[in-house]
């Protein structure tokens, strides 16, 4: 080891705080860049893997009712390879320790593997046997949330009868990688499952002999998507085509999707944040260090160490810092990435789903710290090499202090000599007291950014759940049935109000832009399945025309008072021109909504619903549940305040723990940059300090100074500290918003509270670190040498 | 016998040695700006400095003592004016080129010793052998100032002669050509001034390198070959030392 080398060291040792601090900043940075990359990286893995092996179609389309002759058709489309048709129906299940019914989705399969097409991995137990009826195979989301295991049964209501289903395999789907009830926002594993069961079985029980409902369709890798789409929608439309979609509307991809956009999304955010704050962290702290040492730097140069021995040696001293905020980082961002990903194995069912570390993560981590070590500390690098050896002999010129603009005013009467001195200092050195702050108010943007979500989502709760949805239970008819069924609810046990609406498959065109959506029919004031605008106030239903939600809106690219084209998808299928009249709010999906009396008449049927929103007496839920699971007529019940209890406990175990990890990486960084700027100060002053003390200044009042001067950078840094949090914010929730979920901005008063105190805390913190550092001066000895 | 010997180096060492000149300095002029004033640090110097010589620069503060040394040290660079080491000409070195020069020639003593405080003496010294072509080993260094026992001392932990001593071991081990010292005893009492000063003549005696002193001292020229007096940044004249006395036996 040189002495140069023996240098660097002793040197580390000493400022190790200040160094320790940087590094640790660098490290969350690195880490949260090494969680994401690794993540993004881990679930396209398995999601590449799950795909290609068990056969994840690219075509999805529905119908009412279809003979099998039609699958030969299917599979003459060119450019299509294999086809598969099914029965897949919705039903209500009697779910044993389960008060409220559950519904399911059960898809038809062949006696035999493979299927041809989405194939099932069970991960226990057996396929259904000729000659057992009853037997399901059944995902493995709802049996690990119930705890079944093969032999477990269950009840479902096929075609009006109570059958009772024995569970004989536990299995994946690589359409049910995210398994959530079409309509819901999160998974409820408990109350929603998906059941395979054989197609000799479930045909005949739903009058599909020869015939089926749904298709999945894989095609070659040159054949044109849409067309396939646009064929498979010609031969379909005769037997009730809903619309073929690909990909990119499955439930389940759609999800994964938008998970991947947001980590790649958070990939690039928090990482610039702390690597940003990691630089100016190093900024200060070597500035000061190549000042600080400027006769050392001399010396070497006299003795005859070249620019770049001296660059390479503050060089090293800032690849030492990143290395090991990269080593910590790479730690950090591993476990992290660990329990991430672990938490995404309960939402995304995988056969094979581990975290693995990217290399290309790693490697860009470790380039990104290097970088900012290096952006941070060019600057004084660069000074310590170019230094003028005879010049840093020379004792510094006085610095160069004026009266301050204040004090030009004729102010300076407001001050004391504290205060001037205070002012003088500020405003001699204006970059870098905007430095400070720029890194203060970064400080309290990243302490914003880090726990505002969770205010948002309790807003969004309450959005989806009180403001929008005030019904506590929906319920699906199997068929679209006429007003008595209404009656018929209104009439169950407990129900104090019953809303019944009219939803149906559509396609909605504007321009060359189209999405399948299904068009929902309310009463021209709902009360229950209220609709809202942008400033939440009710809207009640158009005549004619159609509410469209702002997420659609976009994806249509349409404006309120532009004419869409509503093709419908079932029973007449008409088509028809109509007004957007206004666009609603929604956090979650996209939906359109009419009035229902003009979607009966659009379909020229009579007073048809296809279900209904109710409120219910709470005293009466169980009855009324236990009579919901028995009632043939109804498909499905959503029930608002399970979905509610899901939702809360999913966002009170995986939001609360991001929100732990991002406050204290932003506490590290307040911390790091306030605690740099403070002790940089004090290191700076101390010569003019220690000369106070020696002319009578008590202890207190030369704190007065220093501290004084970090509490205006502190104060004046608050505010847009406040705003750069709101814009970051901002991003934020683009970043996170997909087509499934979008987060509101919505930032609490205490959100802002709660980073304002954290940032006092930090220069409280700071300063009494500091200020044992002046009660710490060596006075004689610091005016021993040069100034 | 201190003063025979004193008398046998006046003899050996001729007044003006004939065509050793180690450095020729021609018409120096440095202008520097400190803060917003232009300081006349120099006014066209000319000077020779010979082989083995000891000599002391005299001057008042300001007077440029010290921005000459820098010059002959290749730390500095005059604004105008030409200096020449042997056959180089310092005023046509780049960086790269005064840095070499540096590390290989000459060997600097400051008022205010500049060691590395993270570092022990012996490290210290180590710092110039660890470049230097052909140095002295560390502790030898040390030695040849009287400081073997304290190597393993930080700066801290050295009073400010010893901390000189080590800033001489130091810019002797590289063995230089020439030793440059710039108020070398301009922060100590005389007691540990002397010592340093009997440091400095050891050196220039046992090794022959080429010794310049500045000091404001008049006493201390006592001790030197020659003596350059300077006044506001000329040099006023030049004093040929024909008795020579022992570092140990000044006192001021």
């Amino acid at each position: 080891m040189t002495s140069l080398h023996r240098k660097l060291l002793r040197d580390v040792a000493r400022m190790w705080p200040q160094l320790a601090a940087a590094a640790l900043v660098i490290a969350c940075g690195i880490a949260t860049l090494t969680m994401s990359l690794s993540t993004v990286a881990s679930l396209e893995r398995a999601r590449s893997t799950f795909y290609e092996r068990y056969r994840f179609p690219h075509v999805f389309a529905h119908v009412k009712r279809a003979p099998d002759s039609v699958a030969a058709q299917l599979a003459d489309i060119p450019g299509v390879l294999r086809v598969r048709t099914r029965v897949a129906v919705e039903v209500t299940l009697d779910v044993p320790g389960l008060d409220e019914p559950a519904s399911g989705r059960m898809i038809s399969i062949p006696d035999r593997a493979p299927f041809g097409l989405s194939e099932l991995h069970l991960s226990r137990g057996r396929l259904p046997e000729p000659g057992h009826p009853g037997e399901v195979v059944a995902s493995q989301a709802f049996a690990e949330a119930h705890g079944f295991q093969p032999g477990a049964e269950i009840s479902a209501v096929i075609n009006g009868r109570l059958e009772r289903l024995t569970i004989v395999g536990i299995g994946l789907s690589p359409e049910y990688v995210y398994q959530v009830r079409p309509g819901d926002v999160l998974p409820d594993d408990k109350r929603f499952g998906v059941f395979w069961m054989p197609d000799r079985e479930l045909a005949p029980a739903f009058d599909m002999d020869g015939a089926f409902n749904d298709i999945v369709i894989s095609i070659t890798s040159r054949a044109s998507l849409p067309d396939v789409l646009a064929r498979v929608d010609r031969i379909t439309e005769p037997w009730g085509g809903q619309g073929a979609h690909g990909r990119d509307q499955q439930t389940s991809d759609r999800y994964i999707s938008d998970e991947l956009k947001q980590l790649r999304g958070i990939a690039k955010l928090p990482p610039t944040i702390f690597l940003c704050a990691s630089a100016f962290i190093l900024n200060i702290v070597f500035s000061r260090l190549v000042r600080n040492q400027r006769e050392q730097i001399a010396a070497l140069k006299a003795f005859g160490y070249g620019r770049f021995a001296i660059a390479a040696h503050y060089l090293e001293m800032a690849l030492l810092v990143a290395a090991v905020g990269a080593v910590v980082g790479l730690t950090i961002g591993s476990r992290l990435g660990e329990i991430v990903t672990a938490m995404y194995a309960r939402f995304y069912r995988f056969p094979v789903f581990e975290f693995r570390l990217s290399r290309l993560a790693v490697v860009i981590a470790i380039g990104v710290g290097l970088t900012a070590a290096m952006l941070g500390t060019l600057a004084s690098v660069r000074r310590a090499a170019s230094l003028a050896p005879a010049e840093a002999m020379r004792p510094e010129a006085p610095p160069d202090y004026r009266r301050t603009l204040l004090e030009r005013l004729g102010l300076q009467r407001l001050f004391s000599p504290a205060g001037r001195m205070v002012v003088r200092h500020l405003e001699r050195q204006p970059l870098r007291a905007l430095a400070t702050c720029a890194g203060i108010s970064l400080a309290t943007a990243v302490l914003i950014v880090g726990s505002f979500v969770h205010g948002s989502l309790m807003y969004l709760i309450g959005f989806i759940f009180f403001t929008t949805q005030r019904q506590d239970v929906t319920v699906t008819f199997v068929e679209p049935a006429s007003p008595r069924a209404a009656h018929e609810v209104a009439a169950l046990p407990g129900v104090l109000e019953s809303e019944p609406f009219r939803a149906v498959a559509a396609r909605i065109r504007a321009g060359p832009r189209s999405r399948l959506q299904g068009v929902t029919g309310l009463p021209a004031r709902p009360r229950l399945n209220r609709v809202v605008d942008q400033d939440e106030r009710p809207v009640p239903m158009p005549h004619s025309g159609l509410l469209l939600s702002d997420g659609l809106a976009d994806i249509l690219d349409v404006r309120e008072g532009d004419i869409v084209t509503l093709e419908v998808l079932e029973g007449q299928r008409p088509t028809l021109d109509v007004p957007v009249e206004a666009i609603v709010r929604t956090y979650a999906g996209t939906a359109a909504y009419m009035e229902r009396s003009a979607i009966n008449r659009l379909m020229n049927e009579g007073d048809v619903i296809s279900g209904a929103a109710i409120r219910v007496d709470p005293d009466a839920r169980d009855r009324l549940y236990r009579t919901l699971k028995q009632t043939p007529r109804v498909a499905s019940v959503n029930i608002k305040l399970a979905a509610l209890d899901s939702f809360r406990k999913t966002i009170a175990e995986n939001v609360l723990r991001m929100r732990l990890f991002n406050l204290t990486f932003a506490s590290i960084i307040a911390f790091g940059v306030i605690y740099n700027s403070a002790r940089v100060s004090l290191a700076e002053r101390a010569h003019e300090l220690a000369t106070l003390r020696i002319l009578g200044f008590t202890r207190a009042e030369v704190s007065t100074i220093l501290l004084g001067e970090l509490a205006v950078l502190m104060l004046a840094a608050i505010g847009p500290g406040l705003l750069l949090g709101r814009l970051l914010a901002g991003l934020v929730t683009n970043l996170l918003g997909g087509e499934t979920v979008r987060i509101p901005l919505m930032i609490r008063p205490s959100t802002y509270a709660f980073a304002v105190i954290v940032i006092v805390l930090a220069t409280l913190v700071s300063g009494m670190v500091v200020r044992r550092g002046i009660d710490r001066l060596d006075l004689v000895a610091v005016l021993k040498t040069k100034g | 016998m201190a003063r025979v010997t004193s008398i046998a180096m006046a003899t050996r060492q001729p007044q003006a040695p004939p065509g050793a000149a180690v450095f020729e300095a021609r018409g120096i002029t440095k202008i520097y700006r400190m803060g917003e004033v232009e300081v006349h640090a120099l006014r066209g110097v000319d000077l020779d400095l010979y082989a083995a010589e000891m000599v002391v620069l005299l001057g008042p503060s300001g007077s440029g003592k010290s921005t000459l040394l820098n010059i002959l040290g290749g730390l500095d660079v005059p604004t105008a004016g030409a200096v020449h080491y042997r056959d180089h000409d310092l005023t046509r070195f780049d960086d790269a080129a005064l840095t070499r020069y540096r590390r290989d020639h000459v060997g600097f003593v400051f008022q205010f010793y500049n060691l590395i405080p993270s570092l022990t003496a012996a490290e210290n010294v180590s710092l110039v052998t660890d470049i230097a072509r052909d140095p002295l080993p560390a502790r030898e260094a040390l030695s040849l100032v009287g400081l073997a026992d304290r190597a393993d001392h930080f700066p801290s932990q050295l009073s400010g002669g010893e901390q000189q001593r080590v800033a001489i071991a130091r810019a002797v081990a590289k063995r230089p050509e020439v030793l440059l010292c710039d108020e070398p005893t301009g922060a100590l009492d005389v007691k540990t001034g002397v010592l340093v000063l009997e440091a400095i003549t050891t050196i220039n005696r046992e090794l022959g390198t080429t010794t310049a002193v500045i000091t404001h001292n008049a006493v201390i020229s006592q001790i030197a070959d020659r003596v350059i007096s300077l006044s506001a940044g000329r040099i006023a004249s030049v004093q040929t030392n024909d008795h020579k006395v022992e570092a140990g036996a000044l006192t001021w």
